[in-house]
């Protein structure tokens, strides 16, 4: 190897270096103001709503002189961007409040209420994705054939039926008429003070700890909400799917393929599908992390004692600290599972991955 | 590859045929346990659990059934009261000095005895932390200098309650049944302060426990609070230490559902015992289930509209007058409020002392515009009505709207959230306020106050009650009047005052008064024993067996 070369490669080891620590930097900006963006519009429309904000703390009954107090003990009467220097102050320690509703600390709210949404969510996607990628690829296989209207009609109706509606109707159906699946919440009340979570999912919780009495009732508790959310999932699911595939295989490394003799089945479930497999994971971590926002309306009819429930819940009595705090988890996830897709493009596509 | 993506679609099928399986090994009927009774409940108004610090509906039912007072409602007749810790009580001849003997042997859930110490740190820490509904207590005289004076022990089992004026004994026992007068646990509550930084609002080293109680328990009633988690669950179970009758279920929960649909779904499979959010639609479904019973009560709550008298039209008596007229309240009675209310037009609530049972005014259009033409109003106003989301208030504001119409009166209505209307109607801000007013304690100076008492009307008045809400300038004789009730020992000539009282409001005032509630509830068949109470602190469940 020439000196020159060496410089050049080194240069170019730099360059790309410089590469990473840019893109990193930018990464950064783009989280901070993104951060920062999301406080500040959920704080000052949380201000200026009109609501008295002491009012929601106390409720109707309280005396004046507790009004007053209490608006003073919470920082209320100073000037807003006061109050929005303090709360980020305090946020930035990992103090994000207290929430008027519950008496709790909103990460330690969070903290139980998320493991309920993600475990519905997970569920939700893994029978969405599951159900409705092999349904679009069938669709996209047999294009324009009974099949292919069957499941556009099955996206088509996912796609515009209410969700409560689907949920009432469905409780009416399996519970209430079959009583097939169990309701309200997530376990049973004669399980409830027998079974300990430790991750707070209590599926994998009760099949860890062998209880699988719990596991069953939870089981029949999860599966009702979770089939409709997969099911919303589902109908835009299959239908990213079909035109992905429809693009794949009208390629002509599909042709080429063919003109090999590999069998119909390797085509599509292999090289098309591998192909098509890139775009798709966007399209799921995207509906992904829309349910992992808390389907409130799921959660209210199910009561399901998600972060979507606590959300709302929260924002209708205008317990700001928990809205703001239940702000920034979704933010995050939003952020995590956007690096994640990122990630598992790396993996999918030999293109994106560093030389 | 393939053989991956295979593998993968066989555990798909065995998860689906494995789904299959454990929704068909589904039993038929679900029930709750027998030694269980679940009840469907909003409870998200719930926010602590302290009884000196809790001033919501449903803490009140959960704290009355698990703490003990000196004394309680006789549900029997709720114009007096038992003891409940105190066994006898004495009032002083100057009406000053209220003396409480406790019975023997009482013991807290924790196995500690009751004493009258406990009796004087549970008043003591109410009127120094001074939160919601404090006032029930600093009402008479208590402050955070004289409390430990004026509310002391004598000696193990004496309790001496020392009041500022000579008030009807009927006052003040009525206070003490408030949930605010629960008796706590000290030396468990000792266990548990937090110290604090005095400062210039609050001049105490010690939370005396706030913190801990927000969540934790230290009564001696029927039942102990296990668990609060908010939105979610309040679970109570049989205090074995419990002076009285055990009671019969070793636990009560409270699961929260917000939706009247759901709790009858859930009534009716049988997962919750009794639903209690039930709207007229899904009650009356209940009512005719041959599986399922319902109960009902009248609760301390009216609902009313009113005028602020800012508004120059609206402050014109033969207005006020005549908006009475325009109410058709036997339409709203038979249709609307079916089932959940009763027409009710006086200030004070059916089963509280003083209640005067008069409803004068119907629908008349003629004589409305009589009286409109006679504050000069023939051709009739536009006017705002502020009116939160929820049935029956809206139904009722859009059946005021049409009567009103009648009489040339536009009325707009301008929907809102709860909290917004209630943050405008507190600013006096409104034209017109639609709501409901529940009694703070089970005493009709409660619903006095608040309707006749204002001494201040400028925006700076410090006593902020409906009739200064509406910035109604009461007559002075009016409050004179409600006070001097206040301090009349015969507790027969008492009530007269009220009714007096109530009178002259039904007559002459912005208020326009349409209903009393009642609460309902829809149970299963096989429940013993339950019962609603007359207010929401009486919502008892100590009888409750299943069979």
């Amino acid at each position: 190897m020439t000196l020159p070369e060496t410089t050049q490669l080194a240069g170019r080891r730099r360059a790309r270096a410089n590469g990473w620590a840019g893109n990193a930097l930018r990464f950064l900006v783009i989280i901070v103001t993104t951060y920062l963006g999301l406080l500040a519009v959920t704080f000052f429309i949380g201000r200026v709503i009109p609501i008295d904000p002491v009012l929601a703390i106390l409720g109707d009954r309280a005396p004046a002189h507790v009004v007053e107090r209490t608006r003073e003990l919470l920082g209320f009467n100073k000037p807003l961007y006061q109050q929005f220097y303090i709360y980020v102050r305090d946020a930035l320690t990992g103090n994000f409040g207290t929430s008027v509703l519950t008496t709790n600390p909103v990460m330690a709210d969070i903290r139980r209420v998320f493991p309920a949404t993600l475990e519905l969510a997970t569920f939700g996607t893994i029978i969405g994705s599951l159900i409705g990628v092999p349904l679009g690829v069938l669709a996209a296989v047999k294009r324009g054939s009974i099949a292919d209207q069957i499941v556009r009609v099955i996206g088509l109706v996912g796609y515009s039926v209410p969700i409560f509606w689907l949920a009432l109707l469905s409780l009416l159906l399996f519970y209430a008429r079959l009583k097939w699946v169990a309701f309200p919440g997530r376990i049973d009340i004669v399980y409830e003070y027998s079974f300990t979570p430790v991750t707070g999912l209590y599926l994998i919780d009760s099949a860890w700890q062998g209880q699988w009495d719990v596991f069953r009732d939870v089981f029949r508790h999860i599966i009702l909400p979770a089939s409709l959310l997969g099911y919303f999932s589902l109908a835009y699911i299959s239908r990213m799917t079909r035109s992905f595939m429809l693009n794949e295989l009208a390629q002509e490394y599909i042709v080429a393929a063919r003109a090999k003799g590999l069998s119909e089945s390797r085509i599509i479930w292999v090289h098309a599908l591998r192909n098509a497999a890139v775009p798709l994971v966007t399209v799921i971590a995207l509906s992904y992390a829309g349910l992992l926002e808390g389907s409130v309306l799921t959660e209210t009819v199910f009561a399901w004692p998600g972060l979507g429930l606590y959300i709302t819940n929260s924002l209708q009595n205008a317990d700001m600290n928990a809205v703001l705090g239940g702000t920034i988890v979704i933010g995050s996830v939003f952020i995590a599972i956007n690096i994640l897709s990122d990630l598992l493009y790396r993996t999918l596509d030999p293109r994106t991955r560093a030389r | 590859m393939m053989h991956s993506l295979n593998k993968h679609a066989r555990m798909l099928t065995a998860g689906a045929a494995l789904s299959l399986l454990l929704m068909a090994g589904a039993p038929a009927f679900a029930e709750t346990p027998a030694d269980t009774l679940v009840q469907g409940w909003a409870i998200d108004d719930i926010i602590t659990m302290d009884p000196g610090e809790a001033f919501e509906l449903s803490t009140a039912e959960v704290t009355a059934n698990t703490y003990s007072y000196l004394v309680r409602l006789d549900l029997n007749d709720t114009s007096k009261v038992v003891g409940d810790l105190a066994e006898s009580w004495t009032v002083s001849d100057d009406g000053l000095t209220y003396t409480f003997k406790l019975k023997p042997g009482l013991k807290f859930a924790s196995g500690n005895p009751v004493t009258a110490e406990d009796v004087a740190y549970s008043f003591e820490r109410v009127v120094k932390l001074d939160k919601s509904p404090a006032f029930i207590l600093t009402q008479f005289g208590l402050t955070g200098d004289n409390v430990t004076e004026k509310a002391k022990a004598a000696d193990e089992t004496t309790f001496v309650f020392t009041v500022d004026k000579a008030y009807a004994p009927s006052f003040v026992l009525n206070c003490l049944t408030a949930t605010v007068g629960s008796v706590v646990d000290k030396k468990l509550v000792l266990e548990h302060v937090k110290a604090v930084t005095p400062s210039e609002e609050y001049k105490y080293d010690n939370d005396f426990g706030n913190e801990w109680l927000k969540t934790g328990y230290a009564g001696s009633g029927a039942f102990k609070m296990r668990e609060w988690r908010a939105n979610e669950v309040v679970v109570m179970e049989r205090n074995d230490n419990y002076y009285g009758e055990k009671a019969p279920l070793a636990r009560v929960i409270y699961r929260h559902m917000k939706e009247s649909s759901g709790q009858r779904l859930a009534l009716e499979a049988g997962d919750i015992d009794v639903a209690r959010n039930l709207e007229p639609g899904d009650f009356d479904a209940v009512s005719k289930n041959g599986d399922l019973k319902t109960t009902s009560a009248p609760k301390g709550t009216v609902y009313y509209f009113s005028l602020n008298q800012k508004n120059q039209n609206l402050a014109k008596p033969e207005v006020a007058e005549a908006f009475k007229y325009l109410v058709d309240y036997d339409a709203i009675g038979s249709t609307l409020i079916k089932g959940i209310g009763e027409i009710h037009q006086t200030f004070l609530p059916k089963g509280v002392l003083g209640e005067l049972d008069e409803n004068p005014y119907k629908l008349d259009v003629a004589k409305a515009k009589e009286l409109l033409a006679k504050a000069g109003l023939a051709d009739g106003f536009s006017v705002t009505m502020d009116v939160r989301n929820t049935q029956p208030i809206t139904g009722i504001a859009e059946s005021i709207q049409q009567t009103l119409a009648q009489a040339n009166i536009k009325m707009e209505i301008i929907p809102g959230d709860g909290k917004q209307t209630l943050t405008k109607y507190r600013a006096r801000t409104h034209d017109i306020y639609i709501g409901q007013w529940g009694q703070d304690y089970f005493d009709p100076n409660s619903n006095a106050e608040t309707f006749t008492v204002n001494p201040d009307n400028s925006d700076e008045g410090k006593v902020k009650t409906l009739a200064w809400r509406n910035a109604w300038d009461v007559p002075k004789e009016w409050t004179e009047q409600s006070k001097a009730a206040l301090l009349e020992k015969d507790a027969a000539k008492r009530a007269e005052m009220y009714k007096d009282l109530q009178k002259k409001v039904l007559a002459n005032s912005p208020f326009v008064i349409i209903f009393q509630q009642t609460e309902v509830a829809g149970y299963r068949g096989n429940l013993k024993g339950f019962k609603l109470g007359p207010s929401f602190d009486t919502n008892y469940v100590f009888n409750v067996s299943k069979e």
